[in-house]
């Protein structure tokens, strides 16, 4: 009996709930691990058993994506919290994957450290943030989440434990395979630790404010071609608003110099503090991923607020060309999607009903990576069928 | 075999692209590593992505194993050829295809060099962004198999950063992009730095970074190496991510002196090149700062670049130090290890007490901002044994690396020089594992064989692999 199984792995194992549910599938046992080798035992039996595995972290971004075909056991992450080692000189931290961004942040905080990735969604853990490899306005200046992560430590489908990477910066040894979990939505493994190169905080932040419209591809080149550098450069707008919001960040000895001196006439408003909807994903009953190459965000903004329906809602990057559109229903998405495709970009479906447009848009290598699953995980039994081409 | 299969190469590439001419195949016998040499069975010399592909079909047919090249400097024997395989060579596809300055990227094919792509755009006000020593002559293909970095990568990070679509030819011969912008798993990361072993880039998509408004270069001298650590300390410690932290020890700047006069302070211990960049007001900011740290930690001379030619002046002793030991000595062997910033002092103690115990020089140069150390292993290869003593010291050196926390490898891959390191770094379980990649894209192991993995995993059947949409989606719609 698989519940015998589990029980004897020592790990804390309870029956699943309505509460428990992944994109509205019920699973039927909750573990909650506490090491890695603890992950390991536990897939090791479901491994025996059959068992199909879903891992958790803050469960934030559980309804994402489509339903996995099957889920027996939910391996929740949340006690596998703690900082392992944190090298205050090396700017570099070690960390179990449940810790939340938040209590990490906390952590570095008073070594005037911190993880230079912004978390759109409130209680997201280091794994789930490396599962959907989610981003925030400061992409722009610090990267994307696999751009930050040194190291990896992840238990395959068989219960086998493997790491790549190590806490240095710099280190071409061997694959990387902690780029290749990340945005990878549970379906190769179980991320167990991460290591984190980190960036000292700066002393000042700085946030200006502008209000333009919708013909702004010329000024989006203009502001990420400048040579104040500025770490964001963010654009928020909703139907029944005929103009965007555009904000910058500034970061730095002489933020608040370079923040008055950025090129936008009349003088916009200057703040320590950001805007309300920084760094928030718009609400919607789906979300949309839009990502344009930065040359194409011009004609990307006057199109989708030229056709507004009520309830859109677009905020993201001039700068780097990664959006997210809140859409009250799925009936443009077809047509959005061929859009954005023209432009050299692509539409994600990220959260709620997709229309029947599908999720993911056109993938060159998806025959690539059938394979790599196919390696990785030859009886699908980890999170199957959540993720591109039914992987 | 190899015969057979010229024949055969000869049909899908022009004539004078095949080449079987016994001294000219002996012009690729190695890459920057030259004591790892073999001739090539046969070199073809392609111009297109179809071509590559062609000539791997050829070698998947024939069960050939195949080798990507591109300029040939890399020093850990990735490029090395197979005398049982082809050695296929990007030397004539190197044309910087387009350059979108409002997308910030520039599209190029992959024998272009890394050089090339900041001319091709600096006028504009942008440049590419990894500097690895080499840039002049290494090729971007060659940069993306093995990650490549440079002098700036503490600020700015690794080809890996800057790399944002791949064309490749797959170990099977099918042409496939690998791109930032689609959905699934992140196999452009995968990819790049997996030194030809995952099939060949035939197309580069890099991204253009924006010229900084201000740049500061300075050199500080210091009577000891401790010095120069406490300075690099201090520096990260106060917040500051220069753009660049150089150091070289006494033996590296008489090395430099002989070969270039770079003329650096007389009878320093140690001197540190850090160069600062970005928008004006915050390099000034930062620059003062540097320099009291610097003058806190003893610096004993402090230079600062007033012009291009002065900050050149500054880099020359740096940028030629690999080559200038050949001045001070017949041979000599790079080494490539990382430790943590903090285990600096540590490691460069226990390289001394090598040099002591085998009486075989070593002049250390390195990243100091990142803790990637180049210490260079001197030795006469006219004096019986000392080739051997500088080899154990090179391999201590990397044990020393390993012991704190560090990697064998910082930006020059593990090619076939340093694939026995790796089980010392790594499990078998975590090897095995990386190799399941290699099996989803060469299962037949023919692209660059014997490289990276000190011995190869067994890929097994090819898993049944699920084509087409997952049943469940249709019913979802
Ligand atoms: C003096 C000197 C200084 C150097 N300084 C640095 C430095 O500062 N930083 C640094 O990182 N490196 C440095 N290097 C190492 C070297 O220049 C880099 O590794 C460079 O990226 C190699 O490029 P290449 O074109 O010469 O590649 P090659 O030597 O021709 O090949 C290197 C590897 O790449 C593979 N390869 C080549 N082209 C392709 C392709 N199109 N597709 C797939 N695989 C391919 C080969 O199979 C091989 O495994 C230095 C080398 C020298 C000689």
């Amino acid at each position: 009996m698989p519940q015998d199984a589990l029980a004897k792995t020592g790990v804390t194992i309870r029956p699943a709930d309505a509460g428990d549910a992944v994109a509205g599938v019920q699973p039927t046992w909750v573990a909650l691990p506490e090491s890695t080798e603890e992950v390991a035992a536990l897939l090791r039996v479901a491994a025996e058993h059959d068992l199909a595995v879903t891992p958790v972290g803050g469960g934030t971004k559980l309804d994402w994506g489509p339903p996995p075909e099957r889920c027996d056991l939910l391996v929740d992450l949340c006690c596998l919290n703690e900082v392992l080692e944190y090298a205050a000189g090396d700017l570099v931290v070690r960390v179990q994957a449940g810790i939340t961004l938040e209590a990490l942040n906390r952590h570095l905080a008073p070594q005037n450290q911190e993880l230079a990735l912004d978390i759109p969604v409130p209680g997201t853990t280091v794994g789930g943030l490396l599962a959907t490899a989610l981003c925030g306005p400061r992409r722009f200046r610090y990267g994307a989440p696999r751009d930050l992560i040194i190291g990896i430590t992840v238990v395959l489908a068989d219960g086998t434990i493997a790491r790549s990477g190590g806490k240095v910066v710099k280190n071409v040894a061997g694959y990387d395979l902690g780029k290749l979990f990340t945005g990878s939505y549970g379906t190769l493994g179980v991320i167990t630790e991460a290591t984190f190169r980190l960036h000292p905080l700066p002393p000042h932040r700085r946030w200006v404010t502008t209000k333009t419209g919708p013909d702004l591809g010329a000024l989006a080149v203009q502001l990420a071609r400048s040579q104040t550098e500025p770490s964001a450069i963010e654009l928020d707008w909703s139907s029944g608003s005929p103009d965007c919001t555009l904000a910058l960040l500034f970061e730095g000895a002489s933020a608040a110099s370079r923040a008055a001196a950025i090129p936008i006439t009349p003088q916009p408003e200057t703040s320590d503090d950001p805007p309300t909807w920084w760094n928030r994903l718009p609400d919607g009953p789906t979300l949309l991923e839009l990502r344009v190459p930065p040359g194409s965000v011009g004609t990307l903004v006057r199109e989708v607020t030229s056709a507004p329906m009520t309830g859109h809602a677009l905020r993201g990057s001039v700068a780097s060309g990664v959006f997210h559109l809140a859409v009250p229903d799925t009936r443009r998405l077809p047509a959005l999607r061929d859009r954005v495709e023209a432009l050299g970009g692509r539409l994600i479906v990220l959260s709620g009903p997709d229309g029947g447009a599908g999720r993911w848009g056109t993938i060159s290598a998806l025959d690539l990576m059938r394979r790599v699953k196919a390696r990785f995980d030859p009886d699908r039994r980890m999170s199957p069928g959540r993720f591109v081409g039914g992987i | 075999m190899v015969d057979q299969l010229t024949g055969r190469l000869r049909e899908v590439l022009p004539d004078e692209a095949v080449i079987t001419d016994p001294v000219r195949l002996r012009t690729y016998e190695c890459d920057g590593l030259t004591y790892h040499r073999a001739t090539p069975g046969v070199v073809v010399l392609p111009e297109t992505a179809e071509q590559i592909a062609a000539v791997v079909r050829l070698c998947q047919e024939f069960q050939v194993p195949f080798v990507a090249r591109g300029s040939g400097t890399g020093l850990s024997g990735g490029a090395l050829p197979r005398s049982d395989g082809v050695l296929i060579v990007t030397s004539r596809m190197r044309r910087v295809l387009s350059v979108d300055l409002d997308a910030r990227l520039a599209v190029v094919e992959p024998g272009v060099t890394n050089l090339a792509i900041t001319e091709a755009v600096r006028d504009a006000g942008y440049y590419y962004a990894p500097d690895p020593s080499s840039q002049q002559i290494c090729s971007i293909g060659g940069n993306v198999a093995e990650n490549s970095g440079g002098a700036h990568c503490l600020k700015y990070g690794f080809t890996v950063n800057h790399v944002l679509a791949v064309e490749l030819v797959t170990p099977d011969g099918d042409i496939v992009d690998l791109s930032a912008m689609d959905a699934g798993y992140d196999l452009l990361g995968a990819f790049i730095g997996s030194e030809g072993t995952l099939g060949i880039a035939t197309k580069i998509t890099v991204r253009l970074s924006r010229t900084p408004e201000a740049v500061t270069t300075m050199l500080a001298a210091f009577t000891t190496i401790e010095g120069g650590g406490r300075a690099v300390s201090a520096i990260i410690g106060a917040g500051i991510v220069p753009a660049a932290i150089e150091m070289m020890d006494a033996l590296a700047i008489e090395a430099a002196e002989a070969a270039v006069k770079c003329e650096y302070p007389a009878g320093a211990g140690a001197v540190l090149v850090v160069e600062l960049d970005g928008p004006e007001t915050e390099v000034e900011t930062q620059f003062a700062q540097v320099e009291r740290i610097c003058r806190e930690a003893d610096a004993f001379e402090i230079r600062v670049a007033a012009s291009a030619e002065e900050r050149a002046a500054i880099w020359k002793g740096r940028k030629s130090a690999f080559a200038a030991v050949g001045r001070i000595s017949p041979a000599y062997i790079v080494q490539d290890g990382v430790v943590p910033r903090t285990a600096l002092g540590e490691v460069l103690a226990g390289i001394d007490r090598l040099q002591e115990e085998f009486g075989i020089r070593v002049a250390n140069v390195f990243h100091a901002g990142d803790g990637n150390l180049h210490p260079l292993v001197l030795f006469d290869d006219g004096v019986a044994g000392e080739g051997e003593r500088a080899e154990i010291v090179s391999g201590r050196i990397l044990d020393l690396c390993i012991e704190h926390g560090g990697s064998i490898t910082g930006e020059h891959g593990v090619g076939v020089d340093k694939s026995r390191y790796m089980p010392r770094m790594f499990t078998d379980e975590d090897l095995d594992t990386m190799q399941l990649v290699r099996c989803a894209f060469d299962p037949g192991n023919l692209s660059n064989p014997g490289k990276v993995f000190p011995t190869p995993r067994l890929c097994g059947e090819v898993p049944v692999v699920r084509k087409g949409p997952h049943p469940f989606e249709a019913e979802l719609l």
